[in-house]
C-alpha cells in the first residue's frame, strides 16, 4: 500500500506548505501516515468519498471540529478526542455510531512526530470503538495561520428501531441520571495549560460512550434524552435541555459525584466543578421508573460505574435549573457567562 | 475533603440555622455588611441567605477587589498594554471589566494586545523570564490578602535582576474602607443604609490580625466577627453577630480561630512594609477617594512601578450612565434597585463591574439570587 517512499518530508521533521499542495509530498503524508495508521478497507479504496453500506434505520450525523490546547494532555490528546468528541454525539441520539471522517489543519512547521503520535491515538480510539474513519482531508496553513493541529470529525450513525432520544422529550418527573463524576477533563486540560501543579495527576475522562448507550438503550428504549456535558459543564448542558424542553430542574448537590482531587483543584482555583468540561460522561432524563434499573445497567458498564440519580425534572415555569446544596440552602445553577475565570482570591 | 466538609456539613448547618431563628428576634431586623466579595459568593453559592429567618438580611459591601477597582486605573493599564507594546498578566476576573466605552482587557487583547491570564505573581515572573526581551507588566490588584504575593514577587525580581518586570499596583486596604463606609453621610446622618455588624474578612485577617477591626467597633459601635469563607462560617459569624447585637455588645470577635490571631502574620507584614507605602489617597469605584486607603511601590523599588516605567496620558474616563455600581458598592442600593440589571447588564454583557467578577453583587445576585425572587413571586401571588 506504501509506495511511495516517504523519508524525504520526514527528515525535515515538521510539516510545510508542500504537505497541503497537493504534489508529492502531499501523497506521502497520507500514504505514509494516515492511511498507514488509520488503514481499513473503506480507507484503501482511494477515493475522494467513501462508498458505505448502512443498514436500515434513522440515520444521524454529527460533526465537531477540535481545537484543543494543550494538544497532549493527561488521559488523551487532540487524535483520541477528535474521535470520542464525534462519536458521542452521535451517540447521545441513542444512534449506534458507524463511520467517521476525520479533517487535518495543520500549521507549517509542526513536528510530524507529533501528528504521528495523534494519529496513532486516534486510530487506537476508533479502532477500540470498532467504528472506522473511512475518509479525511488535509489542508495545511502558514506558520502563525493556526495552532498545530485542528482535527474535524464528522460521525455517522443508525438509530436502533423504537428509540426516539431527543431534548423536547424532557418532561416534568423524569429522573436525571449522570454516568459518573464530574470535572476531570476540564480540571486535566487546566492543569497543563497554566503550569499548576498538583499532588496527583488528574487526568481527563475522554472515552467513547456509545457502548453504554447501547447498553442503556437496550435496558430502557423508552429513555427521553441523552447529552454528553462537555463545554459549560453540567450546569450548561442541564440549562440547554431546561430552556429548550421549557421544563426545570432540581438538584440534590450531595448526589453529584466529584473526584476528591477535582473539587480539591476547584477549591484552589476558585471554580465550580458544575461548570467544568467533561468528555466522557453522559445525563440521561428518564421516566422515574426507568431510573432504577438504568442504574443498574450504567453501573454494570466500565464508563458508568460511579453512575448516580441527581435531580428531577420540575415543572418550573421559568425554566431555571436549581439545586439542594450540601448545607441544604437553594440556589440557581445559571448558565455559564463567557469563560469561567479563576477568582482573585 | 478534610478542612472543607467539616464546614459544609448539612446537620451543622440545620443546627446553627435554628440557633439564628431562635435568638433573631421578632421584633427588629439584622442587618449584616458582608464586607468581602467572598462572602457574597459563599452566600448565593451555598444558599445560606434561604436558611435565614425573614429578618436577617446581608448587606453587600464593597469588598470585591475587581468591583472596587476604578475605571481610570482600569483605561491605564489597557493603555500600558497597548501603548507600550508590553505583555500585561493579570487575574483572570479583570480581564472582563468594562472600561471607559465598555473597553475591557480582553477587548484588546483581541485587538491585538499581549494580555495573558495569570494564577499568580510568579506565573507573571516566569513569563519575564521566558521573555528576556519583552516588558512584562504585573496588574496588581486586591486587598490584604494578595498584596503579600505581589511583594514576593518585586522581592524574587530585585534578587533575580530581572530588568523587565514591573508591577501596576492597585492594593487596596480594608480597614480604611470600612472606616469610609462607617463615616459616609447614607450611614451617619441619613440612616438610608442600615448596618448592625460586619462579617469580617478572614483571608485579610490572616495577614494583618483582627487588631486593626478594633478601633471602629469602639469608635462606631458596631460588631465585627471576623468569619471564614465556608457556609458554616458564615452562618456561625452570622449567629455571633446576633448575640452581639441582642446583648448590646460592639466587639471584635473571631470566629476563624483555626488561621486568624490578634497580631497576625507578621512575617508578610514586614514584607509588604518593606516594599510598599501608604498613598495619601486612592480612588474606589463607589467611594470615591479615600485618605490612605492604598499602597504605592516605595522609592528603593521604583525600578519595578510600572507607573514610573510606563508614562499613561491623562484622559477622561467615564462610567456608564445609569450604572448604579457606586451605590450598590457602598449598600445604598441592591442589585435590582438598578435600571439597568437584568436588562441590558447581565454577566454576558456587563456594564459595570458588580456584574462582572463572580464576587460581585450583582454577578452573585444574577447568578444565584434569582431563586429567591422567584419564591416571593410565589409567595406574593399565593398572598394575593
Amino acid at each position: 500500500m506504501n509506495a511511495i517512499d516517504t523519508t524525504v518530508s520526514r527528515r525535515k521533521g515538521t510539516i510545510d506548505m508542500a504537505h497541503g499542495g497537493g504534489g508529492r509530498a502531499m501523497a506521502e503524508l497520507i500514504t505514509g501516515l494516515f492511511q498507514k495508521h488509520l488503514g481499513n478497507p473503506i480507507l484503501a479504496q482511494g477515493n475522494d468519498a467513501a462508498l458505505l453500506d448502512t443498514p436500515t434505520g434513522r440515520l444521524v450525523m454529527s460533526t465537531d471540529g477540535h481545537v484543543i490546547s494543550p494538544i497532549f494532555f493527561p488521559g488523551g490528546d487532540i487524535g483520541s478526542l477528535s474521535v470520542h468528541g464525534t462519536l458521542n454525539d452521535v451517540a447521545m441520539a441513542g444512534a449506534k455510531p458507524l463511520y467517521l471522517t476525520a479533517g487535518f489543519i495543520l500549521e507549517e512547521g509542526y513536528p510530524l512526530a507529533d501528528l504521528e503520535r495523534i494519529v496513532v491515538s486516534m486510530a487506537h480510539a476508533a479502532r477500540e470503538a470498532s467504528v472506522p474513519i473511512v475518509t479525511g482531508d488535509t489542508k495545511v496553513v502558514e506558520k502563525g495561520k493556526g495552532d498545530g493541529v485542528f482535527i474535524t470529525t464528522t460521525g455517522l450513525g443508525v438509530v436502533p428501531e423504537g428509540v426516539h432520544v431527543s431534548i423536547e422529550r424532557a418532561q416534568p418527573g423524569q429522573a436525571i441520571l449522570l454516568s459518573g463524576s464530574i470535572g476531570d477533563h476540564g480540571v486535566a486540560i487546566l492543569s497543563k495549560r497554566e503550569n499548576l501543579e498538583f499532588e496527583t495527576e488528574i487526568r481527563s475522562d475522554s472515552a467513547a460512550l456509545h457502548t453504554l448507550v447501547a447498553d442503556m438503550v437496550a435496558t430502557a428504549p423508552g429513555i427521553a434524552v441523552l447529552r454528553d456535558p462537555t463545554r459549560g459543564g453540567l450546569a450548561a448542558t442541564l440549562n440547554e435541555i431546561a430552556r429548550a424542553a421549557k421544563v426545570g430542574m432540581h438538584l440534590d448537590e450531595a448526589a453529584i459525584p466529584v473526584k476528591p482531587d477535582v473539587a480539591a483543584a476547584c477549591e484552589l482555583l476558585g471554580l465550580d466543578p458544575l461548570y467544568v468540561a467533561n468528555e466522557g460522561k453522559l445525563i440521561c432524563l428518564c421516566e422515574p421508573e426507568d431510573a432504577e434499573p438504568l442504574l443498574a445497567a450504567m453501573k454494570a458498564h466500565p464508563f458508568g460505574k460511579d453512575a448516580a440519580r441527581i435531580g428531577t425534572v420540575t415543572d418550573d415555569a421559568a425554566h431555571l435549573v436549581e439545586m439542594e446544596t450540601g448545607i441544604g440552602g437553594l440556589r440557581v445553577v445559571d448558565w455559564l457567562s463567557g469563560e469561567q475565570l479563576p477568582r482573585i482570591c | 475533603m478534610k478542612y472543607v466538609a467539616e464546614y459544609r456539613d448539612k446537620d451543622l448547618a440545620k443546627s446553627v440555622a435554628s440557633a439564628i431563628q431562635r435568638e433573631a428576634k421578632p421584633g427588629r431586623t439584622y442587618n449584616i455588611m458582608e464586607f468581602c466579595g467572598g462572602h457574597t459568593h459563599a452566600i448565593f453559592r451555598y444558599g445560606v441567605q434561604n436558611l435565614m429567618p425573614e429578618n436577617v438580611h446581608f448587606v453587600h459591601g464593597p469588598g470585591c477587589p475587581v468591583c472596587v477597582l476604578p475605571v481610570r486605573r482600569l483605561d491605564d493599564a489597557v493603555e500600558i498594554a497597548e501603548r507600550h507594546n508590553v505583555i500585561l498578566c493579570t487575574y483572570g476576573d479583570m480581564m472582563r471589566v468594562p472600561g471607559t466605552k465598555q473597553r475591557s482587557l480582553i477587548r484588546a487583547k483581541a485587538d491585538g494586545a499581549d494580555i495573558r491570564m495569570v494564577y499568580s505573581t510568579l506565573d507573571a515572573l516566569k513569563i519575564a523570564r521566558d521573555n528576556p526581551e519583552r516588558e512584562v507588566v504585573f496588574f496588581a490588584i486586591g486587598f490584604e490578602t494578595t498584596t503579600p504575593p505581589t511583594a514576593v514577587a518585586i522581592k524574587q525580581a530585585e534578587e533575580e535582576g530581572l530588568k523587565n518586570f514591573s508591577v501596576f499596583c492597585n492594593h487596596v486596604l480594608t480597614p480604611s474602607a470600612i472606616g469610609h463606609i462607617l463615616q459616609s453621610p447614607e450611614v451617619r446622618e441619613l440612616g438610608t443604609v442600615q448596618i448592625d455588624g460586619f462579617l469580617g474578612p478572614s483571608h485579610v485577617s490572616s495577614v494583618i490580625g483582627f487588631e486593626p477591626y478594633e478601633y471602629f467597633a469602639e469608635e462606631f459601635q458596631k460588631p465585627v466577627v471576623i468569619a471564614g469563607f465556608e457556609p458554616l462560617d458564615v452562618m456561625q459569624s452570622t449567629l455571633m453577630l446576633i448575640r452581639q447585637i441582642n446583648e448590646g455588645r460592639h466587639e471584635v470577635e473571631n470566629e476563624y480561630t483555626r488561621v486568624v490571631t490578634r497580631e497576625g502574620n507578621l512575617k508578610a507584614q514586614a514584607l509588604v512594609s518593606d516594599i510598599f507605602e501608604l498613598r495619601t489617597s486612592f480612588e474606589w469605584r463607589g467611594l470615591g477617594p479615600v485618605p490612605y486607603s492604598a499602597l504605592q511601590i516605595r522609592e528603593n523599588y521604583a525600578d519595578f512601578d510600572a507607573e514610573r516605567r510606563f508614562e499613561v496620558s491623562p484622559k477622561q474616563s467615564r462610567e456608564v450612565k445609569s450604572c448604579e455600581c457606586p451605590a450598590i458598592l457602598r449598600g445604598v442600593k441592591k442589585p435590582t434597585d438598578c435600571k439597568l440589571f437584568g436588562t441590558v447588564c447581565t454577566p454576558d454583557n456587563p456594564m459595570g463591574s458588580c456584574m462582572v467578577s463572580s464576587e460581585g453583587a450583582c454577578a452573585a445576585y444574577w447568578t444565584y439570587g434569582r431563586y429567591r425572587d422567584k419564591t416571593a413571586r410565589q409567595q406574593k401571588e399565593a398572598a394575593a
